[in-house]
């Protein structure tokens, strides 16, 4: 005889038991440590970081561990214990102009005041695995030379001083907060760019490659993308003046797009932007390119109908914790109303049957 | 009697540009007025703002006494869903393609609140008979229709809950001439059983000469001549319009 | 495990709380309108009823009662996972028996023992807007409601009933409130649809995702979509629970064998085993 499924509760502290022995894995292979996951899977550390919204490297590598490196489950329990912290203070616009860069390249000039710096990439390896790696050696020490502390000014300034490109007029609008206020659409462009800053790096990278395969083409080309830490500063309304409480390692990147005029208005190059935690460059990039696509309204271009042109479309469906969450819920016992549906089929059918033997 | 729909110093522009200015009209319970004139003349942007798809810089609208341009937004789409239609030129722009002709056609009935699904279909029925749609296709999606099949749906859409102004816009454009000249034979029946008030914009002279019973003649946004329909093309006083009706007869 | 007791009651902060009772009460006084809140992040993934958990955390006090359903059932392990949270969060006293709760969050059910007043229902909600399959655009959606320009849902259950003969909606039926907004009931079965209809308990949304809250306040006249010669009915399966018997209670239809065998059981698990007692 059926018996009401009981246990519901057991069910689930063997389950959450089982994942912890398999989050260990093998007891007989040593353990990752915290600080291994930080310094050694940096670049997973920072995406959690930039979609989690939360510059911890500590407290990203912890995630990584407890989720068994699966990434949106990390950046998920990142954001689930970003909502719970206090908000003591809004720090003052971060300067990327006095970024103490690590790389630095521009893709339109070949050469500019700060210099093209490769720094710590990928670019130009040959992706062959490398067996040494295997082996566990020492790494042989990379060549250093001292830090240039001058500000690096920005590629697109210059463009901007010879009115080539748009102006990026200074607005002191404090912008809308996207964590604490619910998303209205029309979205403006700083709530956009909120978005996209903590989109999911799959999603977004998608995005910006169907503009590239003509969806919304807008011929971007990478002005300038920089690496490196600056400086967060905050005003202490005691003191009256800002004091710096950090340092965070940002990612921006600035593309040169398609130019834009009328009879009445001589041509200019339009712009992209994107801003991420970490070194997270292929989320900059693709974050600019999108930011651009959503542009057309303002730079009086068509809607041609590509997703990427789509500010409700995209926004809606950049956010990898709130896709994730409903994608998996339908996981969830839904069987009460799939007893419904069960029930209309079977009545619908039973007409359409009566139906057909009436014809007959 | 009084008219029904009065139009006082109509203007419209974009930016610099004239859209269209210094219109004013009078429509009578009945009437059907035609605009022509050639593509950029300003016709399609009056028709807009005329029905309210659109809002115009100056003037005034009433319709049977009331000010048009100074209703809310819910008592506009009242009132472009019950006492007014528009027909537009491409069918796909007018009807839902994904729902059923019936659907269609009762959709104005249900926005107004009609809840009785006997009922609905069966004057969607007697609407698709009265634009020559075979009642059996009823639970077919305008997709499976012809170009001509899709406009007299839309006329049916249009139609089905008794308007008193109808808003055409190029209703016979894109269709084929022997297609075209059944579709207006259609419509003059329809526009004189019910006592419609309509405003046709077409470039078509054969369309207006057919269905209006005045014609007003617009260049460069402004009107350069109304009157009679049959007046102003058999006796066109402005240049313009000579040249229009010349040139149709040359053809 | 993480320890939830460094955490605020119920989890959120008085302010969040604050925030969500703000939305709550405008979704009060104008039920069936979708009110926007800033939806938080919660420890439990969206969809899996973040909305409902927080609408639940900002009614919450120590002194109430607590019961969590999911497809009827207190045992079910989203049921048990959300209960769990709020007995180690907040502490309070849970029950299975609906009279016994104050507050009752569910996904999917209402239950069989008629509510009371002074109770709040707590409803999970995936997609709070009823047009959204209709119109996928929120911008659109929105003018719609505020225009009242619900032509097109009645159409689409007309054209339900041209294709298949009935309206073909078996859950989340869509309602009207009080004569003017169309809302979308939640998942719930449509067998459920009456007794959201001047109901003495106090009715709450939640919508996590997607950041909206609404509500039916006691004795709001709810009623069904439907047209005159097709009216609504809250069908059902045509059988008696096989466990207790009961003819008028939502069931569920299980799968006893590989030869087509099945029984029907009471959804509303609660009601089942408290006719069950009734009747030893």
């Amino acid at each position: 005889m059926y018996v009401a499924v009981k246990g519901g509760e057991r069910a689930i502290e063997n389950a959450h038991a089982w994942l912890a022995e398999e989050r260990r894995g093998d007891p007989a292979v040593p353990e990752l440590s915290v600080p291994q996951i930080r310094e050694q899977m940096s670049l997973a550390v920072n995406r959690v970081m930039a979609e989690g919204s939360l510059y911890d490297p500590d407290l990203a590598a912890l995630a990584i561990k407890q989720s068994r490196g699966d990434l949106i489950e990390a950046i998920f329990l990142i954001r689930a214990y970003r909502t719970t912290l206090p908000r003591l203070a809004a720090s003052n616009p971060v300067n990327t102009a006095s970024m103490l860069v690590s790389r630095r390249v521009s893709a339109t000039f070949k050469d500019a005041p700060g210099g093209q710096i490769l720094g710590p990439t990928f670019d130009y390896t040959h992706r062959l695995l490398d067996f040494t790696l295997a082996a566990e050696g020492e790494v042989p020490a990379a060549p250093t030379a001292p830090a240039d502390t001058q500000d690096v000014p920005h590629i697109l300034g210059f463009l901007d001083r010879d009115g080539l490109i748009e102006q990026a007029v200074p607005n002191d609008d404090t912008p809308a907060d996207l964590t604490r206020e619910p998303l209205e659409l029309p979205a403006d462009r700083a709530l956009r760019l909120q978005s996209l800053a903590r989109g999911d790096e799959g999603f977004v990278l998608g995005l910006a490659y169907s503009t590239q395969r003509g969806y919304a083409r807008n011929h971007a080309f990478v002005g300038e993308l920089r690496i490196g830490q600056v400086a967060v500063e905050v005003d202490i309304p005691e003191l009256g003046f800002p004091v710096e409480i950090g340092e965070i390692e940002l990612t921006e990147c600035e593309t040169v797009n398609q130019f834009n005029g009328s009879k009445t208005e001589p041509p200019q190059f339009t712009r992209g932007y994107g801003l991420t935690f970490g070194q997270t460059e292929r989320k900059a990039i693709s974050m600019a390119l999108v930011d651009r696509a959503l542009r057309w309204r303002e730079l009086g271009e068509d809607f041609t109908g590509a997703p990427a042109q789509d500010e409700e479309f995209v926004l809606s469906h950049c956010d990898n914790i709130q896709a994730t969450g409903f994608l998996e819920h339908i996981k969830l016992p839904h069987y009460v109303d799939f007893q419904a549906e069960l029930e209309l089929i079977r009545s619908v059918r039973a007409a359409a049957f009566a139906n057909l033997e009436a014809a007959e | 009697m009084k008219p029904l729909f009065t139009v006082r110093d109509l203007e419209k522009r974009y930016g610099s540009r004239i859209g269209c200015t210094d219109v004013s009209f009078d429509l009578w319970p009945g009437e059907v007025m035609g605009i022509v004139g050639e593509s950029g003349s300003g016709k399609s942007t009056l028709l807009s703002c005329l029905a309210g798809h659109m809002t115009p810089d100056q003037g005034q609208v009433h319709f049977d006494g009331r000010d048009v341009l100074a209703m809310s937004e819910p008592e506009r789409r009242f009132l472009a869903r019950t006492e007014w239609a528009f027909v537009h030129q491409n069918p796909r722009d007018g009807l839902r393609m994904a729902v059923s002709a019936g659907g269609n056609v009762g959709e104005r009935l249900m926005a107004v609140g009609a809840r009785h699904y006997g009922n609905i279909r069966e004057t969607a029925t007697d609407w698709l008979g009265r634009v020559e749609i075979a009642s059996d296709r009823i639970d077919d999606r305008p997709s499976a229709f012809s170009g001509g099949m899709q406009q007299r749906l839309q006329i049916a859409r249009n139609l089905v809950t008794g308007p008193r102004l109808v808003f055409m816009d190029e209703p016979t454009g894109g269709l084929d001439v022997s297609v075209q000249a059944r579709l207006l034979d259609l419509l003059r029946g329809l526009v004189r059983k019910m006592g419609l008030s309509a405003i046709i914009v077409t470039h078509d002279l054969a369309v207006v000469r057919l269905l209006a019973d005045r014609l007003m003649v617009m260049k460069g946004g402004r009107v350069v001549e109304q009157g009679l329909t049959d007046q102003v093309l058999d006796d066109p006083q402005h240049p313009y319009t000579q040249l229009l009706v010349s040139s149709v007869l040359q053809v | 495990m993480t320890a939830l007791d460094a955490y605020n009651f119920a989890y959120l902060d008085e302010e969040t709380k604050r925030m969500i009772r703000r939305a709550l009460l405008k979704a009060v006084a104008i039920p069936g309108y979708q009110v926007p809140f800033a939806s938080r992040e919660m420890p439990m993934p969206y969809g899996w009823g973040t909305g409902g958990v927080q609408v639940t955390a900002a009614c919450l006090t120590p002194d109430d009662t607590l019961k969590v359903i999911d497809q009827g059932a207190d045992d079910t392990t989203n049921a048990v996972s959300i209960r769990r949270f709020f007995q180690r969060t907040a502490d309070v006293a849970v029950t299975e028996e609906t009279e016994a709760a104050t507050i009752i969050q569910t996904r999917h059910r209402i239950p069989e023992t008629p509510l009371q007043e002074g109770q709040i229902m707590v409803f999970q909600v995936p997609i709070p807007e009823p047009l959204r399959f209709l119109e996928p655009r929120e911008t659109e959606t929105r003018r719609m409601h505020a225009l009242a320009d619900y032509g097109l849902m009645q159409v689409k259950l007309y054209e339900d009933i041209a294709r298949h003969g009935e309206i073909a909606t078996a859950y989340a039926y869509p309602v009207k409130v009080e004569g003017r907004y169309v809302m979308d009931p939640s998942p719930i079965p449509k067998f459920d649809n009456p007794k959201l209809n001047d109901s003495p308990a106090l009715m709450l949304f939640g919508a996590g995702r997607e950041q909206r809250i609404y509500a039916l306040p006691p004795y709001t006249k709810v009623e069904s979509l439907d047209f005159d010669d097709h009216p609504f009915v809250a069908s059902k399966a045509d059988h008696a629970c096989d466990i207790c018997g009961a003819t008028e209670s939502y069931l569920d239809e299980v799968i006893t064998d590989d030869q087509g065998g099945r029984i029907f059981v009471c959804s509303d698990t609660a009601f089942c085993r408290s006719r069950q007692e009734d009747a030893a």
